[in-house]
């Protein structure tokens, strides 16, 4: 069969970003929003919020200082991309927070780096200086400053991001206010994913027609992904958005492929039977690039043991769907397999996650339920036996 | 500033409320009750405990009410099938990392959780017990407050009570996901902290994490032992919120009845620390005036301003945080700790018994004063002044004990000697009171008129404002006292210790040109106090305020210098304020405290 998996180099091409920021400076904020917009660009980083809209909100808000920051807490766990980007093309990343700043009116940005990325920083800190420089001649005025994480998964989700940059625990915050009303240090803030900036800073020198053709309707342009697991080609590709499972396990598969989880451990466990069906992209499954390939040789308890593991640990802890519920998922299915509780208090469980997805105050155990819910769907004898 | 209204419906009713209202209070006012843990009205909104989740429509999520403001047009659901799925599971998990051993807590009756689970009639345990074993022990390292992990359930009221209402943050969050728990700096146990044992935290932890520790066994075994001889002294904010404990209105004046309970109780003596509120004004006054002198006539370095010290809370805060200001604390004793050696010298004379035998028992609104009691210098009389403190809440526990059927009491009167007080002593219970007593006495001493006051009642420092100043010009003085001849007399008064920190940052800043400041360190003064009824709120400070003020009105005397039994105990003991004898009983020194 034929593979129609089409590989894309919007990311890690090298460009003239002084001269994309140059054309910047002759457009208005609304003129290069309005491309974004029209791009059809979502948050790259799994929410997939309209970046464009994003950028408007924090625009139309009136203050005296708003910020940019760089969500480069990549700790999704099977997802390595950001860092990739950091390392090859960092000067894109920082044009492009540059680029937002314009559009929004900020003059300050932050990358969030992930603490465990601190061997970036010397590099980071060496292209900031020169691209300082560089903007000087373009009579911009916009600084970026580096924040180092200290570990916490949960401090990848926006709110608890700002609470980490001012000095306290990373909790996440009561929404609304959102961040793009009331965000860091309580000013108007866009906090974008590292590849949503790359993205961004090509839409605003290519237009937004080349990226809106490619992908599907919900899912315009490519995404950079990562590969990892059961593959003989694990890596990172940049790939059109909108193919099925099945292209991708053609293309990435070992040939045994029994599951694939998209979108890390808060994503979605797809079994073999529904890769068919299966479209990568907002209106099946969605990800922020991590694509782990499970073949035969895998239990698809110790996974989900291992990803819930993983989320009982990171949650942070303060609201209590998250913090008690994801104990009671890890220990009830080891109760299950111990055959402590009957097998039937998995849909106990299913039904406890399902008030874990409304009732959690933040994405984290908003989405514990669905490695949860997928893998018990799909693998239900290999959790009880 | 007129506020925009926002319309929303709830379920199914329309209401119109101003913007920035959360679900939760809109609800209230149709009169929806909508469950919650972490909410309390004192403290901001945390949002963490998720009982209170509504169901909005058009939204994928169940918003949290009380962090949610309403928006227009939003439709909400408090009790919808999907609301009530959620909450349970709520209820469930939060009791399975709860230690539900409900016949054998203290807080049986009064925990909100308990009340909760009864409200969703959660019987079978669906989920597993998560309580780990380790987390059952109970650190009872601090004489005044418990602490008891197998019992949290993380709502965080503690914290923010602990962090932002009292300014201290010795409890606070740690660790994270199944880890996350309460702690103190390096989990040190509590007595080496620099906890002040107020005792907010506990007034407002919703389950039994926190409690006071309990010496109510070893009262009653004190009572039932015949060698002894037990007197039992109770503070002024007690007599305003004991009734609460059976059900009566926050701020029911039921001295008379407490008296009387005392008496079925067994003690052999009821007296009162009201008594020594008078004493301390005398004493107190005259420190002040002295101080005044010092600095105005001689020329000499004095600390002031002068602070307050009959709340140990505030004490202990000062020790640990501005060690640098304890010369400005007056160095009288609480009246608490003036009462101790009082009765185990001039009192055990007076009835003729051996102080050795005598067991000195107070009822306090606070839970420091149990600490305070334990303090190494409060030793005066030869023997520990204070044996057992207990609060308003141990001795409601009590009265119920013994079967005493409390609104029926007939009013009783405090015992002679050590029992008799004027309004001036009442109101040290509310925050403003201490001033107001102190000025009602030290003005007329200094003119040998009343206080320039209507019917005695100095406004000026009374009300819940945190921080609140006022001025007293001093005119046409008593010969002795011509130094202090149009002297304008600044004071302060601060409490809850957030405000007790902005007056001390002030202070500490060169900021501020007060005489005299009162500090109190609970929220309201000790009608607020950590070991006064639960639940507390504003609403419920206010009406226990003002019984206080009531009380001090209806009694016939109103000014400390013109209680007969305190010019008696001058007369015949003490000789003077500030006398040899009031050094060695009435005074007392203070210990620097490092931060951590």
């Amino acid at each position: 069969m034929e593979n129609k998996i089409k590989k894309v180099d919007l990311i890690f091409g090298k460009v003239d970003y002084m001269s994309i920021l140059r054309e910047m400076t002759k457009r208005t904020r609304d003129e290069i929003i309005l491309d974004v917009i029209d791009s059809g660009l979502r948050g790259r980083g799994g929410a997939g919020f309209p970046t464009g809209l994003k950028w408007k909100f924090a625009k139309n808000e009136e203050a005296d200082q708003k910020y940019v920051i760089c969500n480069a807490d990549e700790g999704e766990p099977g997802t390595f991309k950001d860092r990739e980007i950091l390392t090859e093309v960092p000067e894109k990343v920082l044009a492009g927070m540059a680029l937002c700043g314009y559009c929004i009116g900020a003059n300050e940005g932050y990358i969030y780096l992930r603490g465990e990325y601190n061997f970036l920083l010397p590099s980071l800190y060496e292209q900031i200086d020169d691209f300082h420089k560089k903007i000087k001649e373009l009579k911009l005025d916009f600084t970026i400053r580096i924040c180092s994480g200290s570990g916490a998964y949960v401090c990848g989700e926006e709110t608890a991001l700002m609470e980490s940059m001012e000095g306290r625990r990373g909790e996440p915050r009561n929404k609304p206010p959102f961040p793009t009303t009331s965000g860091y240090l309580g000013k108007p803030t866009s906090v974008n994913n590292v590849e949503t900036l790359v993205f961004a800073l090509m839409i605003a020198r290519e237009g937004p027609t080349k990226f809106k053709e490619m992908g599907t309707f919900d899912s315009r342009g490519s995404k950079v992904f990562s590969v990892s697991g059961d593959t003989p080609t694990p890596g990172i590709y940049e790939l059109e958005l909108g193919m099925t499972l099945e292209q991708f396990v053609d293309e990435f598969g070992d040939g045994d492929t029994k599951a694939v989880q998209v979108g890390g451990a808060s994503g979605f466990c797809v079994a073999r039977k529904d890769f068919k069906s299966t479209l990568i992209g907002f209106e099946g499954i969605p990800t922020g690039g991590s694509m782990m390939l499970f073949n035969s040789s895998r239990s698809m308890y110790n996974i989900l043991n291992d990803y819930l593991e993983f989320m009982e640990e990171e949650s942070c802890g303060q609201c209590t769907p998250c913090r008690v519920g994801c104990q009671q998922l890890l220990n009830g299915i080891d109760a299950v397999k111990k055959g402590l509780k009957p097998p039937s208090y998995l849909e106990e469980l299913q039904k406890l996650s399902d008030t874990m997805r409304i009732a959690s105050k933040c994405g984290l155990g908003q989405s514990v339920p669905n490695p949860f819910n997928s893998i018990i769907k799909n693998f239900r004898e290999e959790i009880i036996y | 500033m007129s506020k925009y209204k926002v319309n929303l419906k709830i379920n199914n009713i329309s209401i119109s409320v101003d913007e920035g209202t959360t679900i939760l209070d809109a609800a209230k006012e149709l009169n929806f009750k909508i469950p919650t843990l972490c909410h309390h009205e004192d403290l901001c909104v945390a949002g963490n405990c998720r009982v209170c989740v509504v169901e909005q429509k058009g939204a994928r999520l169940l918003p949290a009410s009380c962090a949610t403001p309403v928006s227009e047009g939003m439709e909400i659901q408090t009790n919808s099938l999907k609301v009530r799925q959620a909450r349970k599971h709520i209820v469930e998990l939060l009791l399975s990392e709860h230690n539900a051993d409900c016949t054998k807590c203290f807080k049986s009756g009064y925990c909100e959780l308990q009340d909760m689970s009864n409200d969703y009639r959660i019987g079978d345990h669906v989920f597993l017990d998560l309580v780990k074993e380790k987390d059952k022990v109970i650190d009872i390292s601090s004489p005044s407050i418990e602490k008891d992990d197998s019992k949290c359930i993380r709502c965080q009221r503690c914290v923010r009570t602990c962090d932002s209402l009292q300014a201290v943050s010795a409890l606070a969050v740690t660790h994270k996901g199944n880890n996350m728990r309460i702690s103190t700096f390096l989990n040190k146990p509590m007595n080496e902290v620099v906890c002040t044992n107020c005792g907010q935290c506990i007034n407002r932890c919703p389950t039994a994490a926190l409690t006071e520790r309990n010496y109510i066994d070893e009262v009653f075994d004190a009572i039932y032992d015949p060698n002894k001889f037990v007197v039992v002294q109770t503070a002024p904010a007690t007599r305003v919120a004991i009734g609460e404990e059976f059900g009566m209105e926050p701020g029911s004046r039921v001295t008379g009845k407490m008296v009387a309970a005392l008496r079925r109780l067994g003690f052999d003596k009821v007296l009162d620390t009201d008594f020594t509120a008078d004493l301390t004004i005398m004493e107190e006054g005259t420190e002040l005036l002295t101080r005044l002198k010092e600095a105005l006539v001689d020329g000499k370095e004095v600390a002031l301003p002068m602070l307050t010290s009959c709340s140990p809370g505030w004490i202990k805060f000062q020790e640990h945080l501005y060690p640098e200001f304890l010369d400005n604390l007056s160095t009288c004793k609480s009246p608490q700790q003036m009462f101790g050696p009082l009765a185990k010298t001039y009192y055990a004379e007076k009835v003729n018994k051996n102080p050795a035998e005598m067991v000195v028992v107070s009822i306090m609104p606070c839970t420091a004063k149990k600490f305070e009691a334990e303090r190494p210098e409060m030793r005066g009389s030869g023997y520990k002044d204070v044996d057992y403190v207990l609060t308003t809440r141990e001795l409601g526990r009590m009265i119920h004990q013994a079967g005493i059927d409390f609104e029926k009491l007939e009013n009783e009167r405090y015992d002679n000697i050590l029992g008799e007080s004027t309004g001036a002593a009442v109101i040290f219970g509310t925050t403003g009171g201490v001033m107001e007593a102190a000025l009602r006495t030290a003005y007329e001493l200094v003119t040998e008129r009343e206080v320039p006051f209507t019917n005695l009642n100095i406004k000026p420092v009374r009300g819940m404002e945190g921080v609140k100043e006022a001025s007293v010009k001093i005119k046409d003085v008593k010969q002795e006292w011509s130094f202090l001849e149009g002297v304008e007399l600044n004071v302060a008064i601060a409490h809850g210790l957030s405000n007790a920190k902005i007056l001390m940052d002030k202070i500490k800043a060169g900021e501020a040109n007060y005489h005299f400041i009162e500090v109190m360190a609970c929220p309201s003064g000790c009608i607020g106090g950590g070991g006064q009824p639960m639940p507390t709120s504003n609403e419920i400070r206010k009406k226990r305020a003002a019984g206080i003020y009531d009380e001090d009105e209806a009694m016939a005397i109103r000014k400390s210098h013109e209680n007969p039994e305190v010019a008696e105990i001058y007369k015949s003991f003490l000789h003077k304020p500030l006398g040899h004898k009031s050094h060695d009983l009435l005074h007392t020194h203070y210990t620097p405290r490092k931060r951590h």
